[in-house]
């Protein structure tokens, strides 16, 4: 009996099918969820993954947010269950308000697409434990909003906990406030950031590492020692 | 029916590159003069039955929520008159 780690497919999601693969490589069972599922099927733990959703006609992750999905997602999350979301997963937890801020177009209006150095900030998260404190990663960046920003409150209060999971290094790819790449709730069981993981689990593909299994082998620790 | 106008903007103090990027394009176009250039978002709805105080807090409460995100957005909410050509 391994972990069951759910992933959400919404119209218009990319990267879904990859995050499925990254959970199977890294140990645990994926479970596909659909946008218009209310039951989570027993997961342990989701992903929201990348891409697009319902076009992000409005704002990125805004239609989403209110699928029937999240609805149960949100309420889980809230009780504990571990949520990554992935660039428009992202989008869509700081939509739903599970994380702070909110992610605008990019500062220079170009969809960016290139390996992107990270540190990693914070190792005590649901889906970084398998990650050294300060360990630097190369994992790809894809996206046209990527620029997270938040009030001068939220920023220091996140820097004051140890909530900027990721910032990014070798220069800010979307003009992000003080380079973060991802960030995580008080709890540190929701984490989203904009770089992908799932995309970096495989040598043949990719960045021609494996610097995002850690996302995938630190939740299945967790689970499986829960 | 009634049309009920929302106006979304970004707050003044979020950096807004795609207004930046239309004042660029102006002077090229011999638009001379316009110092700054915000972009926003504005919302149409046709509202069925009367605009009264219950249905413009509604209309509110779904701005608040949905059409605008009011961590990097701020609203308007009005009523607009419709022109009776138009509104028939």
């Amino acid at each position: 009996m391994t972990a069951r780690v759910g992933v959400v497919t919404f119209p218009g999601s990319l990267d879904d099918r990859d995050a499925q693969r990254a959970v199977r490589l890294a140990g645990a069972e994926p479970v596909a969820l659909w946008h218009r599922d209310t039951d989570l099927h027993q997961v342990d733990a989701v992903v929201l993954p990348g891409g697009f959703s319902f076009g992000d006609y409005l704002r990125a992750g805004a239609i989403s947010r209110f699928s029937p999905v999240m609805t149960t997602i949100i309420e889980q999350a809230k009780a504990g269950m571990p949520v990554l979301g992935i660039c428009n997963g992202f989008q869509v937890l700081t939509e739903s308000h599970l994380l702070p801020g909110a992610m605008l177009r990019n500062n220079h209006l170009h969809f960016i697409c290139r390996d992107q150095k990270l540190r990693v900030e914070n190792n005590g998260t649901a889906w970084t434990s398998d990650y050294a404190s300060g360990q630097e990663i190369m994992i790809p960046l894809k996206n046209m909003d990527g620029r997270f920003t938040a009030d001068r409150r939220t920023v220091d209060e996140l820097e004051a906990e140890g909530r900027v999971v990721f910032r990014y290094l070798d220069g800010n790819p979307n003009g992000s406030i003080n380079d973060i790449a991802g960030i995580t709730n008080a709890a540190g069981n929701v984490v989203g950031l904009m770089p992908h993981p799932e995309h970096a689990v495989d040598p043949m593909v990719g960045t021609g590492g494996t610097d995002g299994t850690g996302f995938f082998t630190s939740i299945l620790k967790r689970l499986v020692n829960a | 029916m009634a049309r009920v106008v929302v106006d979304v903007m970004l707050k003044p103090e979020i950096l807004d590159p795609q207004g930046q990027a239309v004042q660029r394009a102006l002077p090229r176009l011999g638009f001379e003069g316009i110092a700054d250039v915000r972009q926003g978002k504005r919302f149409e709805l046709e509202v069925e039955g009367p605009v009264d105080d219950a249905a413009l807090a509604r209309i509110h409460q779904a701005a608040e929520t949905f059409l605008a995100n009011t961590v990097i957005e701020d609203f308007t909410v009005r009523v607009e008159t419709v022109p009776v050509e138009e509104g028939q």
